[in-house]
């Protein structure tokens, strides 16, 4: 396992184990966490508080028709969703977002290329390849932006983000993350708003590319 | 679920040893002086939980039914959702306890938040039309989980954080509460200042590199 030194906070991890993470950032997080040990111990000590929380919360008696219910349906073999098991650089949630087959990459110019994973109207989530060297056209955006990378490493104003390594920006910080080393950079990134590119694409190209 | 609702307004607070109200499942017959065992863990629900685990006993999977299923109705009911949904989040999470139980491991999880975390994905599941991402499981067949001084290392930090947490500010509680019964976004939730985290992380870290290790054990036979 490579060194991750970029984490999940404990505020957005508070969010994911409570449930209130909208999917798009839930998704690199999940995938975060199968890469990362650190984080997987964040995730399970949140829990716990979670737990605590449970324990301490008022009761409300459920009906004895459920508890027979439940108790009946023990011997009931339950139905199974098949897992789905990691692939190459992309863990199981990642691999399970992807409906298991590989990602359909869309040109956005440069080399670079995108395949969109999620997008609903309050966040998105997309794969993105930038050849080593290239640069992420500059953007900003208007909200939380979260970038995992998978593959190859990227460096921005913030520092250097290599495999497993999770950079949390909000919407102040206008960066522009460069593809660095020999291989591609290929990173999940997950936005609340269409990423606002500057330069590569006019703005009305946008929807056509469905950033 | 006409039938239910007499049961709607009920709400009880069921009688706990510890009159704290984080205070997790004591073993009925308490004795201080008794170091737990490897077959013992200090834990009642631990103990309950691994009962179901390991002998698919039903007796314990009904005390926890018993424990946990008033607690996760009240739970979602808090959450919005009505008296009739949440019996079916009750029903979902418990048979998920009793159908995935070899996913439960001490050495890295407590009982209570390992059914919080099922709750959780299965209360988002259930009510939105995604399903939740959730971390590839790390599982082995093999691994032998009576490591007693990890499982019991475990179950302090899990009693220190609940400890911690009855010593905050109630409006310092009332934060927590919300932030874990998924009322608060990301960005409302400030919580780490009190908590001692960073000892349970180190804890469950450790449970982590042991189940590693047998990983790596059972890959290269």
């Amino acid at each position: 396992m490579t060194h991750i030194s970029h984490h999940i906070s404990d505020a957005l991890m508070a969010a994911y184990v409570s449930g209130n993470l909208p999917q798009a950032y839930a998704l690199v997080l999940a995938t975060h966490i199968s890469m990362c040990d650190s984080c997987r111990a964040s995730y399970a000590a949140h829990a716990s508080i979670g737990g605590a929380v449970l324990d301490g919360s008022s009761s409300v008696s459920v009906s004895p028709v459920l508890r027979n219910r439940v108790l009946d349906m023990l011997d009931t073999p339950p139905r199974e969703d098949k897992p789905f098991r990691a692939s190459g650089i992309f863990p199981a949630p990642l691999m399970q977002a992807m409906n298991g087959t590989p990602p359909r990459w869309r040109a956005l110019g440069a080399g670079i290329r995108q395949s969109v994973l999620y997008r609903e109207k309050s966040c998105s989530a997309r794969l993105l390849y930038i050849p080593a060297g290239e640069a992420v056209p500059e953007h900003g955006h208007g909200g939380l932006e979260l970038t995992l990378v998978l593959q190859g490493a990227f460096e921005d104003e913030t520092g250097r983000f290599g495999v497993g390594d999770m950079e949390i920006a909000d919407g102040e910080l206008d960066h522009q993350p460069v593809a660095t080393g020999d291989v591609p950079c290929i990173c999940l990134a997950a936005t609340d708003e269409p990423l606002n590119f500057k330069s590569l694409l006019p703005r009305l190209l946008q929807p056509v590319f469905r950033i | 679920m006409l039938l239910e609702q007499g049961h709607q307004m009920s709400v009880v607070k069921e009688g706990l040893s510890v009159p704290t109200s984080f205070s997790p499942m004591r073993s009925k017959e308490p004795d201080a002086t008794q170091t737990p065992t490897a077959q013992q863990p200090r834990c009642e629900t631990t103990r309950l939980m691994l009962a179901v685990r390991d002998h698919r006993d039903k007796q314990a999977f009904s005390s926890l039914f018993d424990h946990f299923a008033p607690r996760l109705k009240g739970f979602a009911i808090r959450s919005g959702v009505t008296n009739g949904q949440a019996e079916d989040v009750v029903q979902d999470v418990m048979l998920s306890v009793w159908n995935k139980a070899h996913q439960f491991d001490p050495n890295r999880a407590d009982v209570s938040g390992w059914i919080y975390q099922i709750a959780r994905n299965r209360q988002v599941d259930l009510f939105r039309k995604n399903s939740r991402p959730v971390p590839e499981e790390l599982i082995s067949d093999d691994v032998d989980t009576c490591d007693a001084e990890q499982i019991v290392g475990l179950e302090q930090e899990v009693t220190a954080l609940r400890s911690a947490l009855t010593r905050l500010t109630p409006s310092q509680r009332e934060l927590i509460e919300q932030a874990y019964l998924g009322e608060l976004s990301h960005s409302e939730i400030q919580l780490t200042s009190g908590i001692p985290l960073g000892t349970i992380k180190s804890r469950i870290r450790l449970g982590l590199e042991k189940l590693r290790h047998e990983l790596k054990g059972t890959t290269s036979k």
